[in-house]
């Protein structure tokens, strides 16, 4: 059953030190991604986090780009969230699906582009969705500090790093991605 | 029933038709007993003595097997020579919610090839959370010759070629119930294929399929289908189009419109509520899509008869739910969105004493901005004014521990109390203290209570309360809850009559795991994911319960110790063999 991606994150169970230099956002944007990312803690301290305090401390941040779904959570059969009225979404028209498929995984996933706002928000998807961590990307050095780096075929055929060329631009030209593990993807970077 | 599946495993080789003959047949028992329906009924009377095993095993015709992978086949129809109906279910249910991968198994095509030797007068198959492909469903068109009726429930793997192919060579069909399934809507055609021959169809249910279909052929077959009592169709049937099948179809008893919101003329909604008010059986009806208050009163004729009414696709508000309950004073069952709010839930109160059932959906569940929906407010007084519910799902973002109390003292007969507090782990919204005391006011209270499903902030008290007052819970599902193993442990060594137990995302680990030891036999399965538990903890599990299937589904990337879902279940047919590289069976 296919149920919509954007439901199928992770919350993450350990926290997450992705932070991305990227450019063309505007430092606004950076800040408050930091920030929510900072408060995140872990699932399994629910009993600490989910007194008061916590859930207001993630409320008071500008509203993240990155909402953290839980996968199969509430938990509502897939049929009863594709058979209700579509919702209101801000741009209309069809979906944007790639295929995402990651080194040594069994199976690929389709996720829709149109759903992020940035590369932010998409890596973090990633991240969810098959369980790893990037790396701290930089325009020199292209993913530090990870095994993976996230890559992408564009019009032309060719493999892109993630997060080279202004959004926008990756969202149109982007036709599947792939996960890069090992030292494939430790040769990638934007210097090389 | 489940002790059924367990007794399976003795006499399998005395179980060949020739022991029938050797005995005396007691013929009179056999006809008392082919009067039994109830699976639970029947079990008891296997145990009784050698005869009446053998009485009831060649009188049973419906067999009911609650897991697929808990009984082979083979070993089903060498018991149970004259079945004529089947009903199998397969994945656990949390892969109604993508936990469990594609491609896991409850394949049903092995199951058909046995049917297909050993039962060719097989009528009807009942499936839940199967697979079943294209293929397979061709198979079982041209296998079955007096093929009847047809019913899958959150299944996947098959397409609208598959219903194409049904609906072309199944000339005795009766049913064709296809609910809530990943299904490949590659088009409508396939209703197209009932031959104009065909007339015997009863009941049919294509509500949650999303493609148009013929129109013209949809008309046609119901006009000739003189029988049908039953009639679900999809959203792309119109009020107009909906007349128009009505009209010819009276004796309809359960109906679901397709799209309730369209510009009618005057004459054209006078035809509508002309044709409802003749409708006079119909006492089930959904669908409803879209309904808009402007076309409700049409439906009030049909009102008065109602005993079940889902509006869980109409997003009404609460005045529109409460002009239409005004006139549903036979409500038994209600299904709506949260999008009536707390008002909405009161009109029910007020409308509906004889209510048994209510479920509130959410409309917008992943939406956090959202302020409205139910609180605990709506389901109080539900409780005043309907004191014979006993059902009850209800999907809410703030609850409290008094609520709960009143709500059942008001109602003191759940048996089904399935409670979803949205946020993980939220605590009692006015004192901030956990959810436990609600969840043992309902275990103390509710004495029936069969099905529970608890949320909210909860510590290992609650299930303190439920291992000690539960005695006749048979299904809990618990999420992001409990403090320690010992929870766990009290529901395993408390709770006499549990079935099936599903846990997500809580701190149980190996010791609770292990404290079950005793119980697992005696359930039909247990699901744990995101919980504590290690691969060495499911290892020892298997090693000393040989009977029971101990499998884990590892994800990639996860630590090789951690167990990250576990599938624990008895089966007399032993591991599975056609388990996927991802599912480890230890």
């Amino acid at each position: 059953m296919e149920g919509s991606v954007a439901y199928e994150n992770d919350l993450n169970l350990k926290a997450t030190e992705l932070r991305l230099g990227l450019p063309g956002t505007d430092e606004r944007e950076e800040q408050s991604v930091s920030n929510v990312r900072n408060k995140k803690r872990p699932l399994q301290d629910a009993d600490e986090e989910f007194g008061a305090n916590g859930k207001s401390d993630a409320q008071n941040e500008t509203a993240p780009p990155a909402k953290a779904q839980i996968v199969g959570w509430p938990p509502i059969r897939s049929y009863r969230k594709n058979n209700f009225q579509p919702k209101k979404s801000e741009s209309d028209g069809p979906g944007i699906y790639v295929k995402v498929s990651m080194d040594g995984a069994p199976y690929l996933r389709k996720i829709d582009l149109k759903v992020y706002t940035g590369y932010a928000e998409l890596l973090q998807a990633l991240e969810n969705m098959f369980k790893f961590t990037i790396g701290e990307y930089s325009e020199r050095e292209g993913y530090k500090g990870s095994d993976y780096a996230p890559t992408y075929e564009d019009k032309d055929g060719d493999w892109m790093l993630v997060g080279d060329v202004p959004w926008d631009m990756f969202v149109t030209s982007c036709k599947r991605l792939r996960i890069m593990k090992g030292s494939e993807a430790r040769g990638l970077g934007g210097g090389v | 029933m489940e002790s059924s599946e367990v007794n399976m495993s003795r006499d399998s080789s005395e179980l060949d038709e020739s022991a029938r003959g050797s005995s005396s047949p007691d013929l009179a028992l056999e006809r008392v007993l082919s009067l039994l329906k109830s699976h639970r009924d029947r079990s008891s009377v296997s145990l009784v003595c050698k005869d009446w095993y053998n009485a009831e095993r060649w009188s049973r015709t419906h067999v009911f097997i609650g897991n697929c992978y808990s009984v082979s086949p083979e070993i089903v129809a060498r018991r149970f020579p004259k079945i004529r109906s089947v009903t199998l279910k397969g994945k656990p249910r949390f892969s109604d919610f993508n936990l469990v991968p594609q491609n896991w198994g409850a394949d049903i095509h092995p199951w058909l090839v046995v049917f297909a030797a050993k039962y060719p007068f097989l009528e009807e198959l009942r499936l839940k959370r199967m697979t079943i492909s294209d293929e397979s469903l061709e198979f079982l068109a041209v296998s079955f010759p007096n093929f009847k009726a047809l019913s899958l429930l959150s299944c996947d793997g098959f397409s609208t070629d598959g219903l194409a192919i049904i609906a072309t060579h199944c000339k005795n069909l009766t049913e064709l119930d296809i609910q809530e399934n990943g299904i490949d809507d590659k088009g409508g055609s396939w209703l197209s294929c009932f031959p104009e021959s065909f007339t015997s169809l009863e009941a049919l249910n294509f509500a949650n399929l999303t493609s148009d279909i013929n129109f013209d052929a949809l008309e046609r077959l119901v006009g000739r289908c003189k029988s049908m009592r039953v009639l679900k169709v999809n959203r792309s049937i119109s009020l107009e189009q909906l007349q128009r099948l009505l009209v010819n179809a009276l004796q309809l008893a359960e109906l679901g419109t397709g799209s309730f919101s369209q510009e009618l003329t005057f004459r054209q909604y006078e035809e509508l509520e002309s044709t409802l008010s003749s409708s006079k059986n119909i006492h089930t009806l959904s669908g409803l899509w879209e309904a808009k208050g402007l076309h409700l009163p049409a439906l009030y004729p049909v009102c008065t008869h109602l005993t079940f009414l889902s509006l869980s696709y109409a997003p009404l508000q609460s005045g529109e739910l409460a002009k239409l309950l005004a006139h549903c004073p036979q409500l038994r069952r209600l299904w709506v969105l949260d999008t009536v709010e707390d008002e909405g839930l009161e009109a029910v109160g007020s409308s509906c004493p004889l209510l048994e059932e209510l479920r509130v959906f959410p409309a917008d569940p992943f939406d956090e901005d959202i302020i409205h929906g139910v609180t605990e407010a709506g389901f109080v007084a539900v409780s005043y004014g309907c004191p014979r519910l006993h059902y009850v799902l209800y999907f809410c973002r703030q609850m409290t521990n008094a609520a709960v109390a009143t709500i059942v003292q008001n109602c003191p007969d759940f048996t089904h109390f399935r409670l979803c507090i949205m946020d993980p782990g939220q605590p009692d919204y006015l004192t901030n203290e956990p959810m436990d005391e609600a969840f043992g006011a309902v275990v103390k209270t509710c004495t029936k209570l069969q099905r529970l499903s608890v949320s909210g902030l909860l510590t290992d008290l609650t299930f303190e309360y439920i291992g000690r007052y539960a005695k006749n819970l048979e299904t809990l599902s618990v999420a992001f809850a409990g403090s320690s193993d010992w929870g766990m442990q009290c529901v395993l060594t408390g709770c006499p009559k549990l079935r099936k137990l599903e846990i997500r995302d809580c701190p149980f680990g190996n010791a609770a795991l292990l404290s079950g030891l005793d119980k697992y036999e005696s359930m039909r399965s247990l699901w744990m994911s995101a919980c504590h538990v290690t691969m060495d903890g499911c290892r020892q599990l298997a090693r000393e319960m040989p009977r029971l299937n101990v499998e884990v589904m590892k994800e990639d990337g996860s630590d090789d110790s951690e167990a990250d879902k576990v599938y624990v279940y008895r089966s007399i047919a032993g591991p599975r063999r056609d388990a996927p590289p991802f599912v480890l069976t230890l």
